[in-house]
């Protein structure tokens, strides 16, 4: 039954996912890379922040970039070249951000956070505008929407299985023990610097590496598109709805999140961000520590 | 095995440690005693590597503490109990007893050292499944010492173990530790509760306003009336 559960029924999961695109019709399509996108960012965002509780607000400056990598990349390299060098800048970026900003705690690196992803959008907006003079970008590749979504997939699933590994070692165990309380994390030796700065720039980079693959999807590409801080609030609120420190629980916020986000912003487009705020103050108010953990404290009130 | 020489501490204008010279031996308890604010939780802290002394040396086993990471710490053979628990509260008692024994120097022997401390603390024994932080007060500081004891330390750090206990509750953890003393495993502890202290320590340091204002043999602490006057509520020690 647990090896059921832990491979089997993901790995056919992952498999339908695969061969959906070719019965689905390209809305459907568009709602499944939708999907994908945001299981792999809050994933991916919860696997640096879900046990640290280092509320991190830059996703959309790490997403940003690697749009923007392709964007500036894409008629220069060979596609695949362009995704890892979005890759390699993701990770060197965090790794400037992280070792200057780790030791921030609480509501300084959260805010942080939010002005990086602004600094990095006006600092490209003022280089485009004053020394490329070109605001606004094209991508031209040849990869079809069924492309795109099979690439974020493998993402997602990489996202995942490679959260299951960490929590598995040393360095889960660590960055659990950090987010209960880092004095005691470092008197039972775990060098607090090196830890967190591992998990941000695994983290940052995939979300990078997500950035990137979505990019062709909107041809043309300028700052305040690709660095749309809703992306980083929409991260945060379903990681928290499923329960940031569980391994599904990201993803099991993102899909029901992101269907509603959906329906929302296309029947209702003027009043949307004003559900959204109400939605964000509910899931905090009412779920704080996730839906799976609300679950389990129902069945352990039902027992009791 | 700790010698700390002419140390002090300060957080901006305000001094909180002025000068302080101590020494703890191999196999002593020895036990830093004064008021809220005296500063003994910075001397301790600069011990645990979590407060940056203005000037001063603390040296350990003859080398320079304050060269060392926080993180090694631990492996060195410094183990310290903070103030308010430490604790995993998420986590069973087991959980919490394996992760003290995470550092290299803890891993062989890790499970006879368990046994050990659920010998000193019978109570964790009986529910070594039970989530932490659903115990009570005295237990989770149980926890929180066993944790220390699991990562093999030379020296132990304790700040302020009996805070927030009910006094029934404290006269237990006082029995717990005058046993891990009797162990002969070194203790340099922080307290407020001067008397269950002294009745448990070999030397102790008095500390008023960061500044180490007596030191001696803790038998003679506590029949001194100026001791007694100031940390003893006026009576004399039992």
């Amino acid at each position: 039954m647990r090896i059921f559960l832990t491979y089997a029924l993901p790995l056919a999961a992952l498999a339908l996912l695969a061969i959906a695109p070719l019965y689905a019709s390209a809305y459907q399509l568009g709602l499944l890379l939708g999907i994908a996108t945001y299981v792999t960012l809050a994933s991916a965002w919860a696997l640096f922040s879900g046990h640290t509780r280092y509320i991190s607000l830059a996703t959309v400056a790490f997403y940003g970039t690697g749009a923007y990598t392709v964007a500036v990349l894409n008629e220069s390299l060979p596609y695949p070249m362009v995704l890892a060098t979005a890759g390699l800048i993701g990770a060197g970026l965090a790794l400037v951000v992280g070792l200057s900003t780790l030791r921030l705690a609480g509501i300084y690196f959260v805010i942080f956070s939010f002005g990086l992803s602004e600094l990095i959008r006006e600092l490209i907006t003022w280089y485009e505008v004053n020394v490329t003079g070109t605001l606004g970008r094209y991508i031209f590749l040849d990869l079809t929407p069924q492309d795109i979504y099979w690439q974020m997939l493998g993402l997602g699933a990489v996202t995942i299985a490679l959260t299951a590994w960490i929590h598995r070692r040393r360095l889960g165990l660590a960055l659990r023990v950090i987010g209960d309380d880092e004095t005691v994390a470092a008197h039972s030796g775990i060098h607090l610097a090196r830890v967190k700065l591992i998990a941000f720039v695994l983290a940052s980079t995939i979300i990078t590496l997500a950035g990137a693959i979505a990019s062709p999807r909107w041809v043309y590409v300028e700052p305040s598109i690709v660095f749309n801080p809703t992306v980083s609030f929409l991260t945060v609120i379903m990681a928290l709805l499923g329960g940031a420190n569980r391994l599904w629980g990201p993803a099991l916020g993102a899909v029901p999140l992101f269907l509603i986000f959906e329906w929302l912003s296309s029947d209702f487009p003027d009043t949307y961000p004003i559900l959204l705020g109400l939605l964000f103050i509910g899931v905090v108010f009412l779920l704080p520590h996730g839906v799976l953990a609300g679950i389990e404290q129902l069945r352990q009130r039902r027992k009791a | 095995m700790l010698e700390i020489a002419d140390l002090s501490v300060r957080y901006g204008k305000h001094t909180a440690l002025d000068g302080i010279n101590a020494t703890v031996g191999a196999g002593e308890m020895v036990a830093i005693l004064g008021a809220n604010g005296a500063g003994k939780s910075s001397l301790l802290g600069a011990v645990g590597g979590r407060v940056k002394p203005a000037s001063g040396t603390i040296r350990y086993k003859g080398a320079d503490l304050l060269a060392l990471p926080q993180h090694q710490l631990v492996e060195e053979g410094i183990a310290l109990v903070p103030e308010g628990r430490g604790i995993f509260p998420a986590m069973s008692v087991e959980d919490n007893l394996s992760l003290g024994a995470l550092p290299r120097r803890a891993q062989a022997g890790a499970a006879q050292r368990r046994d050990e401390v659920f010998a000193l603390f019978p109570k964790l024994a009986q529910r070594r499944a039970q989530v932490a932080g659903t115990m009570s007060g005295g237990e989770q500081q149980m926890v929180a010492i066993g944790r220390a004891l699991m990562s093999a330390p030379d020296l132990l750090l304790l700040d302020e173990p009996s805070l927030g206990l009910a006094p029934i509750v404290a006269q237990e953890l006082f029995a717990a530790l005058g046993r891990i003393r009797a162990g002969g495993l070194t203790v340099m502890i922080v307290e407020q509760n001067a008397a269950a202290t002294l009745a448990l320590a070999d030397r102790a340091y008095l500390l008023e306003a960061g500044r180490i204002i007596g030191a001696g043999p803790a038998a003679q602490l506590r029949n001194d009336p100026a001791v007694a006057a100031a940390f003893l509520g006026g009576a004399p020690a039992a």
